[in-house]
């Protein structure tokens, strides 16, 4: 059967490694290809770089970094943060990368969705999902860094995403993402059980007891970030545990 | 050894051609239909749909040339949409090259796409899977092909039994991502670049 991802998460602004707690208070953490390499030696399944900056100030996204990322990764990854386009998306992917994650161009325009999965394929395309808790288990999808509310409901609108060509729905708690108290899990079941394409639970990971809780509420694969920046050497022992725990791991 | 990435204008090849140079081979990508038949290797590699893979083989005759290799033994390698586009009718829509025979499925399981790593169980000797029954390789695909004869394949569950890999002779293929699938992958590679100078 096909393994639980442990997928580690790098924002990037302006070419180097962020991490900050509610999409405020950005550290530099290091060069992303080089951090990816390490992480792809210890045992990650998968990477997502995502440009946090570019939804905010429009500018283009990572294209260097996904030419060296393309030809040096032995690992899939994801490139997301500020796809406004089909074009934009086109050249992300032609560049190499594997999956783009599209989050506010897609609540603007569901219309892109369709359009890359019919180019691209639904396994290159990401529904990249912001959701703000209204009630356990209902929440708003935010756009802008999570700044703005959409308006729209996080279960259907991911729904609709798959409908319209995503064939990955990655999902993050606003409210629980840089916490390290465990990921929302009533919204990552709620999703998980409506839509039949992974989902990534996203937001909040501090041990590997929350990444297993992630997997019992349906999530396909689990997105990290301070856990293992500040100490990469835990990924195979993470991946361990949880296979111990009885997951199906890739070791 | 070299191998030629047959360039049918959609899709990344770029990581393909580096995974291939990482494995020890000379790699490049061309549409051109006289380098295509006459390298060593010939690969068809890609994501998406296997009508755009077909249409865009057919287009610039690779298709002639990819055929005119098969008919005379010289190694062919399909990698995902490549594995596809050897065989017949797809339901995504668009037909095959036809070099193998059977349909391409979309997969019945739960979680469609069928993303992430799993687990290749060899169903007869593979020389491109040497050493790598029981190892995890990458797959992110929706649709599955299905044999209608008895070729040597590789399979993995999800939903059922999904063929992973096929060979016949000097013709294979793979649904997975060689090129993404870390130490596995490589060693894969390694095994086609051999299996490609002993066919």
């Amino acid at each position: 059967m096909v393994k639980k991802r442990l997928i580690p998460c790098l924002d990037v602004t302006n070419g180097r490694v962020v991490k900050g707690v509610r999409f405020v208070e950005l550290r530099d953490i290091g060069d992303p290809v080089e951090m990816a390499t390490r992480y792809s030696e210890l045992g990650a399944d998968e990477l997502v770089f995502l440009d946090i900056t570019a939804s905010v100030f429009e500018h283009d996204p990572i294209v260097e970094l996904v030419e060296r990322a393309a030809l040096e990764l032995e690992i899939p990854f994801t490139v997301g943060g500020g796809i406004s386009s089909l074009e934009h998306a086109r050249k992300l992917l032609r560049l190499g990368a594997d999956k783009v994650a599209v989050n506010r161009a897609g609540v603007e325009r569901p219309a892109l969705l369709t359009e890359l999965a019919e180019e691209f394929g639904a396994q290159a395309v990401v529904c990249a999902i912001d959701s703000k808790e209204i009630s356990p288990g209902k929440g708003e999808v935010v756009t802008h860094g999570a700044r703005r509310p959409s308006g729209l409901d996080t279960v259907e609108w991911a729904q609709e995403a798959v409908v319209r060509g995503a064939g990955e729905i990655l999902l993050t708690s606003i409210d629980a993402d840089g916490t390290r108290e465990g990921y929302d899990l009533q919204i990552t079941k709620a999703v998980s059980d409506a839509v039949t394409v992974p989902v990534i639970a996203s937001g909040g990971a501090g041990t590997v007891q929350h990444l297993a809780e992630a997997f019992e509420a349906g999530a396909e694969a689990a997105l990290v970030a301070s856990i293992v920046h500040e100490a990469p050497e835990r990924i195979p022992e993470i991946k361990r545990e949880l296979k111990e725990a009885g997951w199906p791991i890739r070791i | 050894m070299s191998a030629v990435l047959a360039d049918y204008g959609a899709g990344n090849l770029r990581s393909v051609c580096s995974a291939f140079t990482r494995a020890g081979a000379e790699a490049e990508i061309s549409a051109d239909a006289a380098t295509v038949r006459e390298a060593p290797l010939a690969v068809i590699a890609g994501v998406g749909h296997l009508a755009a893979c077909a249409d865009g083989l057919r287009a610039r005759g690779l298709d002639d040339a990819l055929r005119e290799r098969v008919e005379l033994g010289r190694p062919v390698l399909g990698i995902c949409v490549g594995l596809q586009v050897l065989f017949e009718e797809s339901e995504e829509g668009g037909t095959g090259l036809g070099f193998l025979r059977g349909p391409v499925v979309r997969l019945q399981a739960r979680t469609v796409p069928h993303m992430g790593w799993n687990t290749l169980q060899l169903e007869g000797e593979l020389a491109i899977l040497d050493g790598l029954d029981g190892q995890d390789v990458y797959f992110a695909h929706s649709y599955s092909v299905k044999p209608a004869d008895e070729y040597a394949c590789a399979v993995v569950e999800h939903g059922g039994r999904l063929v992973a890999a096929v060979e016949r002779g000097a013709l294979a293929g793979v649904q997975f991502h060689p090129e993404r699938s870390g130490a596995a992958g490589a060693r894969a590679l390694r095994n086609v670049i051999a299996w490609s100078r002993n066919g």
